[in-house]
């Protein structure tokens, strides 16, 4: 992957800025009826953007519609002979598309996902006007879908908690929804093959069965299309844990690669059972390809598929050292690393920022997949929650991932379910917190203040 | 799952294919389709290429092979004619003689992918391919090219079949005016792909050389990639130099790895490597880097922008850093002896095994496909990896291709397949290719595993 941008003639280690995909910013723009998929397909393509390191953000105009008209009345607000309705609804495509001109020059932008119907060719040409006056590549998502079950289900998961509806049961919410969508389906121009086939485009029919691609400019767009046609609805839980407990884990040491303690094995051996008690059809078992988490899934007496790039975090020069000694060997590094955590590289080893690249095609295979449960290691399982729960950079290297304990997500509505199961084995404590002194000429007391306790 | 499985996941030292998921359980076929000169062909063997390298054992099938074998004069396009009987009975046994060959290559060889590359422009054809898939338990996934471009089609049959042996007796104008009578003998019962009638096949239609697309159902992982690389494929004509860095301190001592600066002979060839681009003249040129000092102070000299990829650096020879050979001889023995033995999945320990490096690197493949002209400016291991996807080479001859220092590689895509020019740019270096040497027993002696080191300081 691309790092470190054309400007690039500094050997300086640390800077690695976010990937520069393309020299312009690039402009996302959905297409289609209500109930679609956009809006889904837009959080979670603005999600793996970032989680990529590509600056990406969201403008959905149903949004800035109801911070407009504060309430929602009925579907009427949405019909095409409503003069005063079609006003406001430009003013906020407007609104949104000024507030994008800003996010891509002014705040360092590179991807913004204009979220809205836009169903007509009319809509299409202003949006690509502006992106022509600005310098902006445009690239059209389209969800075309006439699955009656697919649009019910979409209505029931998403419209229905709407602000919109609030006020609604049930019923009244489906049967105003409906009429709506019906208010954009006679104007509605599909992307054609022949009148569009100037554009970028994804056209995706009936939920990813099928795909209409043209003309991919370049290399982000390729990776949006990639995306795109990896991601299913089928509902499904990924299970993510890290190893048993270890014997460099009660050292308090650091990488490595040694084999389960005897509360190790236990878990492996619950964790066997608890996942025996889940039920799962079909479930894929991945471990890296260090010990203790082979030694894990061995005890479920499953195949299992050993993935290198689920391998811990290479902490180089100071693999299998204690926080202690990482302090007297290298407090210099050690003070870099809390100043920064993600970007830090340890030397001759890797930063989270090389991990989440490195951990790109597990990502792009759980999308992929269903039930999978993963046995990885505890940098590792924070990039990939950091992923799934949409969590920034800074968060990322201090989410909790504790050992024994089982991590159930289960994709709803635009986001993650998340059930932390402890299975009820004792292990030490690896988490360690930012400390308040990260200046490099700090004691080695204030160093030192959050090391977990170990032998 | 199938035991035979279950032992390919077991924790071995070195576990081949571990590092990359299971790709599909069951074989599957990719079928061609589309009127003569689309760039079937081409396509085949850049899939097939693709596929070797990243580690799935594939092979091609193309039926105009097997015509030729069973027809061994080819006279002209009357062979071809819709009404020509006795050609038509042996156009199907040719394709039914490739489909056993398929299932051969499947059960007998392990194959995991088998491209069977024809024209498979009738229903009924495909309908034959897709009940002997099911029939076997393979799965199917069908590439149509369709392309009305008429300079796009004169192209491709100047660049391949002038050359094919169909016209080896026949000059320019008369294969032209043969060849597309040729064309036309499939045009009349041409049926593509239908978007109703066969949507629940698996497929990808290329429109015009990838201006366009159209994919339906991709079942599994392997389609999935093989979707991904098609899309990022192009014909426009660019060439791809590849180059190590200038000589390196290490180099100099004949140690290995690590993350030293240039020798004044290697600042040397980086201002060779400058002149040397500039006389190419080419346009747009993207310049890439490893991480690593040695590529980054090479590039500098170029005096352009260039791009760094982390995953362009050296080979990480592990607790082997910065030895040389004597010292591993010395420290590692029994490493070395098995290095040897198989250099291609040999793991360092705390390292990387070319395998490993291969796996790393599809990446780069991707993006050089979607690229044009570009320079990678890398490393030993990392050039090795990079020519034997564009060469074709096979995992046991990867580790020793010859990449000396101070060379450029000029690689161009023609017909099929890459020319290749080697240009060195008279700039001395030590030489840093080790030779398989002939005792790769763990018993063998210091002076038997030394026997092949090259000369250093």
């Amino acid at each position: 992957m691309m790092r470190g941008c054309s400007s690039r003639s500094k050997l300086s280690q640390n800077q690695d800025r976010a990937v520069c995909m393309t020299n312009c910013p690039t402009l996302i723009v959905t297409v289609g009826l209500p109930a679609r998929g956009k809006t889904y397909i837009s959080k979670k393509l603005t999600r793996y953007l970032n989680w990529i390191g590509v600056p990406t953000r969201e403008f959905n105009v149903g949004q800035y519609r109801r911070e407009f008209v504060k309430i929602y009345k009925s579907f009427e607000f949405f019909r095409p002979d409503n003069e005063e309705g079609l006003k406001i609804r430009r003013k906020c495509a407007s609104a949104a598309l000024n507030d994008v001109r800003e996010y891509l020059t002014e705040d360092g932008g590179q991807v913004a996902v204009f979220d809205a119907t836009n169903t007509t060719r009319e809509r299409r040409e202003t949006i690509l006007e502006f992106a022509e006056q600005n310098g902006f590549k445009v690239f059209f998502v389209e969800s075309v879908c006439e699955d009656p079950d697919v649009i019910q289900e979409n209505i029931v998961q998403v419209k229905l908690d709407s602000p919109d509806y609030t006020n609604c049961n049930t019923e009244e919410a489906v049967e105003d929804f409906m009429k709506r969508i019906k208010c954009y389906e006679n104007s509605y121009e599909t992307l054609d093959e022949v009148l569009d086939r100037d554009l970028s485009y994804i056209k995706i029919m009936d939920v990813g069965q099928r795909y209409l691609v043209n003309r991919v400019l370049d290399h982000i767009q390729s990776r949006i299309v990639y995306y795109l046609m990896n991601i299913h609805i089928t509902p499904r839980s990924i299970y993510l844990c890290r190893h048993g407990e270890s014997e460099l884990n009660v050292k308090g040491r650091i990488g490595g690669d040694s084999g389960l303690t005897i509360r190790g094995k236990e878990f492996a051996k619950k964790l066997s059972h608890f996942i025996q008690e889940q039920n799962i059809s079909d479930l894929k078992v991945w471990t890296s390809q260090m010990k203790r988490t082979i030694q894990t899934a061995e005890a479920l007496n499953v195949p299992y598929e050993q993935w290198k790039v689920l391998n811990e975090i290479d902490a180089g020069v100071c693999e299998e050292l204690m926080y202690e000694e990482i302090q007297r060997n290298y407090p210099l590094e050690f003070a870099l690393r809390d100043q920064d955590k993600y970007r830090y590289r340890y030397p001759k080893g890797e930063s989270y920022e090389d991990l989440v690249q490195r951990l790109e095609p597990v990502i792009m295979e759980l999308e992929r997949q269903e039930n999978v449960l993963v046995i990885c290691h505890q940098a590792v399982l924070r990039c990939l929650l950091a992923y799934f729960l949409d969590k920034t950079a800074e968060e990322l290297p201090y989410l909790k991932c504790p050992l024994h304990t089982v991590l159930k997500l289960t994709p709803v509505a635009y986001g993650c379910k998340v059930e932390s199961i402890s299975l009820n084995v004792d292990a030490v404590n690896t988490h360690r917190e930012r400390p308040a002194n990260v200046n490099v000429q700090r004691t080695a007391e204030d160093a030192l203040q959050t090391v977990p306790p170990h032998l | 799952m199938e035991l035979p499985q279950l032992e390919h996941t077991r924790l071995r030292r070195h576990d081949s294919a571990a590092s990359v998921p299971q790709f599909c359980n069951s074989p599957t076929m990719i079928v061609m389709v589309g009127l003569p000169a689309r760039g079937k062909t081409y396509i085949s063997k850049k899939l097939t290429r693709y596929l070797n390298w990243i580690g799935v054992p594939t092979k091609m099938f193309n039926v105009g092979q097997y015509r030729r074998e069973a027809v061994k004069i080819y006279k002209n396009f009357e062979f071809f004619k819709p009404d020509n009987e006795e050609a038509m009975k042996i156009r199907k046994a040719c394709a039914a003689a490739a489909l056993k060959d398929v299932a051969l290559y499947f059960t007998k060889e392990l194959g995991q992918v088998a491209v069977f590359d024809a024209t498979n422009t009738t229903r009924e054809r495909r309908a034959i391919i897709v009940s002997f898939a099911m029939e076997m338990g393979y799965k199917v996934f069908f590439v149509e090219s369709i392309c009305d471009d008429p300079e796009i089609i004169a192209e491709n049959i100047r660049q391949v079949k002038f050359g094919s042996p169909d016209y080896a007796d026949r000059d320019i104008d008369e294969a032209m005016e043969d060849f597309t009578q040729r064309i036309d003998c499939y045009r009349a019962s041409y049926m593509p792909i239908d978007d109703e009638k066969d949507r629940k096949l698996s497929y990808i239609k290329i429109f015009d050389v990838g201006s366009r697309y159209l994919v339906n159902r991709v079942q599994d992982h392997i389609q999935s990639r093989i979707v991904y690389y098609l899309m990022n494929i192009h014909v426009t004509p660019r060439s791809i130099y590849l180059s190590r860095h200038g000589e390196s301190e290490l180099n100099l001592l004949g140690r290995i790895g690590g993350d030293t600066g240039l020798s004044p002979r290697g600042k040397k060839y980086a201002s060779a490597l400058a002149t040397f681009i500039k006389g190419q003249k080419i346009i747009d040129l993207k310049v890439w880097t490893s991480h690593m000092k040695r590529t980054v102070q090479t590039a500098e000299a170029l005096g352009v922008q260039y791009e760094q990829w982390k995953a362009l650096n050296e080979i990480d020879a592990g607790v082997c850093e910065e030895l040389t050979y004597e010292e591993i001889q010395e420290n590692f023995p029994e490493e070395f002896a098995l290095r040897d033995q198989d250099k291609y999945r040999y793991r360092y320990p705390k390292g990387e095994s070319y395998e490993d490096l291969v796996h790393r690197l599809e990446p780069v493949i991707m993006e050089l496909e979607r690229q044009e002209n570009v320079l990678v400016i890398c490393h030993q291991a990392v050039m090795r990896c990079l020519l034997a996807y564009f060469l074709d080479k096979p995992a046991d001859e990867l580790p020793y291709l010859r990449c000396p220092l101070h060379t450029v590689l000029k690689l161009t895509p023609i017909a099929y397949g890459c020319k290749v020019e080697s240009f060195f740019l008279n700039i001395e270096a030590v030489n840093t290719h080790r030779e398989r040497p002939l005792n790769v027993n763990i018993t063998r002696n210091p002076e038997e595993a030394l026997q092949t080191v090259p000369d250093h300081i």
